[in-house]
Order: C-alpha cells, then structure tokens, then sequence
C-alpha cells in the first residue's frame, strides 16, 4: 500500500494532492501514518511502530488503522 | 529507519507512551463563512450537578435517565417571579403529559403547581400525587365516563373540548345532581402557523360564542374560565399578547351579557425550550424568549385590556416543556465506530429513538464526558435498533469517541420519558438528582417478566 507519489504534507498535518486539488487536515497521529507511508514502510512496520509509542492495545489499533488507509483510499490518495 | 523509530527506541519503558486518538483525515472544503462566528468546539461534560457521570454509570449502567432537582426548582422559579413581578394572580399548572414521573410531579407540586391532566390515567396519577379535584385542570379530547363522573364529583376544572363533550357532561352532572365547574378551551388566530384549531372551539367564527352562552344557561354547569393554547413551541411572543387580549375582550363580553366574572384565564402553555429545532440556523438557546419576555407581552396585554383592575382573573399557565427540558439528561455509550460508503464517519450510541422521541423534531446536543484532543470529525450519529429511522444526529462535527466511551444528551426532560416507547428494547432506569446532590432511583429498569406478565396465549397455541 503506497501513497501517491506527489502528495504533500506539511507539519502541521495540511495534506495537498496536486492532482485533484484536494486538501485535507489530519490530526498529529495521522500525519505520522502518512509520513511513515511517505517513507516507505509497510502497514504491518505503521503498526509496530504505532504500538510502540502510544498507549493503545492492538485492537483498537488495528481497527483505526484500518479504517484511516479506507479513507486514504476513499479520497484517492493511494496508489492503487 | 526513520526520526519516529529512533524516537522509540529512546522510550525507556511503557509509561512514557503517548495518549492516543484514533487518526483522522477530514477533506477542507471551502463553504460559506459563517457570519455569527459559532463555536466549532464540542463542550464536554462530566458532572451533573457535580455529581461525576461516571460514578452514575458505573453504578447504574447504561443508557439511562438523569433528571436535576435543583434545575426544575430553579426554572420553576424563574417562571413565577417572571409572571408574578408583572401580574398581581398569577397560578401555574404542572402539564403532565411533558413528564409524569412520579418524583418529577411532586416536585412541580411542591413549588405551588396544579395539576393539568388529558386523561383519566394522569388525573389518577395527579390524585394519588397529593393535589386535590380543585387543582386539577382537566384538558383533552377525550374524557370518559368514569373520568368526568369523577371530575365532576372532585370539583375538578373540566375543560370542554367539542360540543359532544358539552352534552355529555351535561347530562353526567344532572344524573349526580352536582354543577360540574367548567371552562371553555378556545382556538384562535393569534397569527400562529399552523393554528391549532382541532382543539376547543372557534374564537372567530362565533362558534366559542355560541356555546359559552349554552354553559352560562345550563342548570348544571358553573363557568369558571377560558382557556386557549395556540401550539407549541412559540418563539413568537408577541402571539401571546394577541391571545391575552382576545381572551380578556370574551371576559369583558361575557361580564357584559351575563354579569358574570371568570375566576380564571388559562392561556396555556407552548414556550419554547433552548433545544434547537431542526433546520434552525442558530442554536436554540440563543434564539428562545426569556420567561421574562413572554410574560412581559402576555401580562402587558391583560393589563392594558378592560378587565376591571379589582376583578382580575387568575392568570393560569400550563407550561410543560420551558419548565423540564432542561433539567433532563441521557446518559449513554458508545456502541461502534463505522464508516458509510460514502466515507462519512457513523457512530452508534446506545441510546435510540426509543428513549429520545424528540431527536424526530430536535438537533439535540451529543456531548463527550471527556475529551483528549479537540479533533473532530463530521459524523452521524445513529441509536442501537435496527431500523432506518433510528438517526441521533443526521450530522455533527462529533469527537474522536472508541468503543465504550460514554456520552450524554443535555436538555431531554420534556416528553421523552412519557412519549418512550418500548420498542425492541425495554425502558432503562431513571435518575434523581437532589438538592443535596443525592443521587436517587426514580424508576426502575423495566423487566423482561413484567413486560411479558401482561401476555396470554390462547390454548390452542400453548403447545
């Protein structure tokens, strides 16, 4: 699962998709996903690295990681 | 790999971890500016009366109903002073359809209310309350037998609704040999839409006319009043003064023709709540008249009439909803988190249509009990049956809640724990909270057995 290429992001979560003209907001835990995604990692290494840092039990990690790359998805910013 | 895996690897041990929230994207979209500059920011509420909502709901469960004592004292004040500092006789009656709990009647009673009832099952509630015949205004389309033998017998304030009711009372009290005491419910056109006229009879055309002077010549009546109730929810005050002053010109009429004084002008009720309307563009509470600026024009109005200053009648007001809503809360949970097709967010609640009748008419506040950031995103908020039309909220800029986080609904105490219905689920317990800030149970959860004890199955279906 990859995010488009061109995509910006800046730090304080405004999110840019050149090719739609798109803009988005993303709370800090959301740009930290799409950041870690910008870099390359895969959802399963997101994951750990989510589990790590903050105080959440895998459940409820899974399922709103889950739904966050839906709407990553719904809104066009993945490479399908 | 990257800063936030260093990051980590700094991290001693599992306490130092972040406080986490679920991740959103919510899409910028350019939409018109709002020019009242309304709050973005969802308000929370953890106490009730200072009493913490999850101590409640870690006792109590969940959903269930919380009424404040001290709010229904404090509004019920405010209420009198706003009319009594204007008019010299002023008598509330406690509106017993908007909430019949028992606790909730008493303590309406407790503060100087009558009773005003629409049937013979909240006449019986009224009695067995403590409030004798001559306080209790009986309303309603419908009065049975039994019920205006009754009304009749108590003294009560019989309210006649059509011309059937007329008759019937009629020959009911030549059968006791008693004169019922009645008043005369009025529909009129105080420039209300819709005007409520399925109600009483017809100030305009002559009809109310007509049988006000049949009730001053039957040997078995005594015409204690008039009454009218334009309709519901009326943020238009100046209505009231244009009722207030129709009624007082009938009672000059009637003075005129009969030499008779009515004990009473009951204008009824239909002051709006805070709770914001469905399709309003700004919220209730800044948009619903005072107490003060519907007695300001109702009183004015009498004033200024030809009712003679030394035989004033008692001004009655049947005031429901203005009174209670505010002093009734729900408490709930979070059931699921879900996502619809077309990417907006749906959260599910534990609290339904059921419990929240008028969620139909009313964009009723869903507030957390406790937040860890200011996000939000656009949501709807959907009860737990399973049926289309059990919708919360169509949409709301709603926190970031899990699974199990608790919720509540401000401003629910008017018609929702009469208009209930025991649908798919039974009704949830209900909550009092009192001056001393006691939390005491009011009405038990309703049982499987109790609801299935009211059953019979016929023998060729018993096996």
């Amino acid at each position: 699962m990859k995010l488009k290429r061109n995509i910006a992001i800046s730090e304080n979560g405004f999110l840019f998709n050149p090719e739609t003209g798109d803009s988005f907001l993303l709370n800090p835990i959301a740009r930290e996903i799409v950041n870690f995604l910008k870099e390359g990692n895969d959802v399963a290494d997101v994951k750990q690295l989510l589990f790590d840092r903050y105080e959440v039990d895998l459940v409820t990690l899974e399922k709103n990681l889950e739904d966050f790359l839906e709407m990553l998805q719904h809104n066009e910013l993945l490479d399908r | 790999m990257s800063f936030f895996l260093k990051e980590n690897n700094s991290i001693p041990n599992q306490m130092e971890k972040l406080e986490y929230e679920r991740p959103i994207i919510n899409k910028v979209n350019a939409g018109m500016p709002d020019k009242f500059g309304m709050s973005t920011r969802v308000p929370v509420m953890s106490h009730i009366e200072e009493v913490a909502i999850k101590d409640i709901m870690d006792q109590y469960g969940s959903p269930l109903y919380v009424i404040s004592e001290p709010c229904i004292r404090n509004t019920y004040r405010q209420a009198q002073k706003a009319f009594a500092s204007r008019y010299p006789r002023v008598q509330f009656a406690w509106s017993y359809k908007t909430n019949y709990l028992n606790a909730v009647c008493k303590i309406f009673h407790s503060e100087g209310a009558w009773a005003e009832v629409v049937s013979g099952f909240e006449y019986s509630k009224a009695v067995e309350n403590g409030i004798s015949g001559d306080q209790i205004i009986f309303n309603g389309p419908e009065k049975s037998k039994a019920d205006l033998e009754r009304a009749i017998n108590d003294g009560a304030m019989v309210h006649l609704d059509s011309l059937d009711e007329f008759y019937f009372l009629g020959e009911l009290a030549q059968n006791l040999n008693k004169k019922a005491k009645v008043a005369l419910r009025i529909n009129l056109d105080a420039g209300i839409y819709p005007q409520w006229d399925r109600f009483g009879f017809n100030l305009e055309n002559g009809e109310a006319w007509h049988v006000l002077t049949r009730v001053m010549l039957h040997d078995y009546m005594e015409l204690l009043g008039l009454h009218t109730h334009m309709g519901t929810y009326i943020t238009a005050v100046s209505a009231y003064a244009i009722a207030a002053k129709k009624m007082a010109d009938l009672a000059i009429r009637l003075f005129r023709k009969f030499n008779h004084s009515v004990k009473y002008l009951d204008l009824g009720g239909g002051f709006a709540s805070k709770n914001t309307l469905k399709g309003a563009y700004l919220p209730g509470s800044d948009t619903c008249p005072s107490f003060d600026d519907y007695a300001e024009a109702l009183t004015s109005a009498l004033l200024a009439s030809e009712l003679p200053p030394e035989r004033l009648p008692l001004l009655i007001l049947e005031c429901g909803r203005a009174l209670v809503d505010d002093a009734g809360f729900i408490l709930g949970r979070v059931l699921a988190n879900k996502r619809l097709v077309d990417g907006r967010r749906a959260t599910v609640i534990d609290v339904g249509v059921n419990m929240l009748f008028t969620s139909f008419w009313y964009e009723h506040d869903v507030l957390p009990t406790r937040l860890k950031s200011e996000q939000t995103e656009n949501t709807t908020i959907y009860g737990p049956l399973c049926m289309n039309i059990d919708v919360i909220r169509e949409a709301v800029q709603f926190p970031l809640l899990q699974r199990g986080d608790a919720v509540v609904i401000p401003r629910i105490g008017a018609y929702n724990m009469t208009q209930w219905m025991q649908f798919i689920k039974l009704r949830p317990p209900v909550l009092l909270i009192d001056e001393d800030r006691k939390v005491h149970l009011i009405r038990k959860q309703e049982t499987y057995e109790q609801f299935n004890a009211m059953e019979t199955i016929p023998e060729h279906l018993k096996t």
